[in-house]
């Protein structure tokens, strides 16, 4: 008899369940990570494994992954799981906490994401004190990209974009990210650690924790920096990374907590839950008698395919034209685009919109060959002028048209339209009484549809009188102008 | 003498996820952790445990960077078998 037959032994250390039992990658390789051997990542894994599971949060955490090595993190945590574009983890986590309030959120990011291609939004994300917890993994390179200088690389580092070394004329300084955000009033906690010794990786576990604890306390914005070891592109072995983190790394980016007010924090109010479903008609003020387009029934009979290109200066009305019409078709039953084209200046630019009106389903918004064109001013007839199919129709708004644009196969209306609405009350309504015109050209839109429309989209009942107005007026001109073309057949 | 005490942990790494780093070997204290001679079916040495000397202090596990590679136990009921040791009962469990 011993004292050994009988030892018994429990696991103190074992695989921590936010892990999955497997990892679906690929067909082979599922027991392990991808990871090199020796990389800091694979640790800082483990260790946001453990936090998730002591604080038994497995079942309400979002992961962000980067772009980088970490890129799998959703192959590995057995969370919920979202892959973010270049830089944007901590953004895409902030409409996650945002929108599921109760969530754990954690935005993992190595320093080529965070610190270079992200590094506005990490900046917004902290100074708004998002309450999410931010893993930035440091290890002075682009490592997944072959080894390229980040904004982290040391001063002298020789990285395949820095062969002699990073040159701080040339290439600027290490960027220090905790002491960066740091001077923001709002992060709760900042801290610094390392990977570069037991004591140090010991202390790492313990941060990441904090940071994890933060957020279900909902203190507000954690974020943790790891200094982590590369052994891969710095090409060392991995104990030596590591003796490089602690010796060469930690000058440049010394350790230590750069802000810690969770002692005098209180939890953050839980932003408002987005409303239910239901409820957005009523916020939209689309509920009530209005029929949706799905419910209507058809209200014409008419044979109607209008392609329509409306043009013009920002600020004529152009895409207001092409909604009026859009919205009559919707209004009637018909199956309606409406697709709006503009540059960045909301005045003074050109603009356009695409409006398609159909009994078919619609295939494309794109409307390259209109039947209608409706050109605003001289710049717009000649950009689409050659596009318009052959028998289609072209409203242009000047007295002349230009006698080099003439088509000898579409119908043109042109008529001062801006002196004419001017005449009415105002010159803005011209887009109206260019639609006018385009309305009595094409018929097959019941009125109803069409004052519906308006109402809809013009608020000032002033208005509603004046486009009233303008649309009769453009009526009569086309009409004067359909009898000239009936003549000529 | 040697014989009868026992370690307060004991190590486990599973040889198909281990990569060979060595972190382990660096980091454990008592030196209890030494890198084997076989390869895996990957090509990677991997870490042993020397078969005595672990304390469960458990930082072999956490500087190793593969999830599952390290599996860290403890020594539980030690205090029972000294005891029955002592008063000469004998051991309800045999092996």
């Amino acid at each position: 008899m011993s004292s050994e037959s009988i030892a018994e032994y429990e696991v103190a250390y074992a695989k921590p369940k936010a892990f999955y039992e497997r990892y679906e990658r690929k067909e082979e390789l599922q027991h392990a990570t991808h990871y090199c051997p020796g990389c800091g990542h694979g640790t800082v894994h483990k260790m946001l494994a453990r936090a998730i599971d002591d604080l038994g949060i497995k079942d309400r955490t979002i992961l962000v992954g980067p772009v980088g090595c970490s890129v799998f993190t959703y192959y590995y945590f057995d969370v919920g799981n979202v892959q973010a574009a270049h830089g944007r983890a901590s953004a895409v986590a902030t409409a996650m906490k945002r929108s599921h309030p109760g969530s754990v959120v954690v935005s993992y990011q190595g320093d080529g994401d965070l610190s270079a291609i992200g590094s506005a939004e990490i900046l917004h994300a902290a100074n708004r004190g998002e309450n999410i917890t931010v893993i930035f993994v440091n290890n002075a390179v682009y490592s997944m990209t072959g080894g390229q200088a980040a904004p982290t690389t040391l001063i002298g580092q020789k990285t395949t974009t820095t062969p002699d070394g990073r040159n701080p004329l040339n290439e600027g300084y290490p960027l220090r990210v905790s002491e960066l955000l740091a001077t923001l009033e709002a992060p709760v906690y900042i801290e610094r650690v390392g990977l570069g010794d037991n004591k140090q990786v010991a202390h790492a576990d313990r941060a990441i924790r904090r940071a994890m604890e933060n957020q279900v306390r909902g203190l507000g914005f954690s974020l943790i920096e790891v200094l982590s070891p590369c052994p891969t592109i710095w090409k060392m072995k991995p104990v030596d990374a590591q003796r490089w983190v602690r010796e060469e790394m930690e000058k440049t980016f010394p350790l230590g907590v750069y802000r810690d007010r969770t002692k005098d924090a209180t939890p953050r109010p839980m932003p408002k839950t987005a409303p239910a479903l239901e409820a957005l008609p009523g916020i939209l003020g689309i509920d009530g008698d209005e029929d949706l387009a799905e419910d209507a029934v058809c209200a014409t009979d008419a044979a109607i395919d209008l392609r329509v290109r409306v043009a013009g200066f920002g600020g004529q009305g152009v895409l207001l034209l092409g909604e009026v019409l859009a919205e009559a078709g919707l209004d009637a039953g018909l199956e309606v685009s409406w697709l709006p084209s503009y540059g960045p200046e909301m005045r003074s630019g050109t603009s356009n919109c695409h409006v398609r009106l159909a009994h078919e389903p619609i295939d494309s918004p794109l409307v390259t060959a209109p039947n209608v064109l409706i050109a605003m001013n001289e710049p717009s007839l000649r950009k689409f002028d050659a596009n318009v199919q052959p028998g289609g129709w072209v409203i242009y708004n000047g007295e002349e048209f230009p006698p080099d644009c003439a088509r000898q196969d579409v119908h043109v209306l042109a008529r001062p339209f801006t002196q004419i609405a001017d005449a009415l009350g105002d010159a803005r309504a011209a887009n109206m009484v260019m639609l006018g015109a385009l309305l009595e050209m094409t018929p097959g839109l019941p009125q109803a549809s069409i004052d519906a429309a308006l109402r809809r989209l013009v608020k000032n009942p002033k208005w509603v009188e004046l486009d009233e107005c303008a649309l009769t007026r453009g009526r009569e001109l086309a009409r004067e102008v359909l009898q000239e073309v009936l003549q000529e057949v | 003498m040697n014989a009868e005490r026992q370690d307060r942990g004991l190590l486990r790494v599973n040889e198909e996820e281990c990569k060979g780093c060595g972190l382990c070997v660096e980091a454990c204290p008592p030196k209890a952790i030494a890198m084997g001679e076989r390869m895996n079916h990957y090509g990677y040495r991997t870490a042993m445990y020397k078969g005595s000397g672990c304390t469960a202090c458990g930082i072999c596990f956490l500087v190793c960077p593969e999830p599952g590679a390290i599996t860290v136990l403890r020594t539980v009921k030690r205090m029972v078998a000294a005891l029955q040791t002592e008063t000469g009962v004998a051991a309800c469990a045999s092996n």
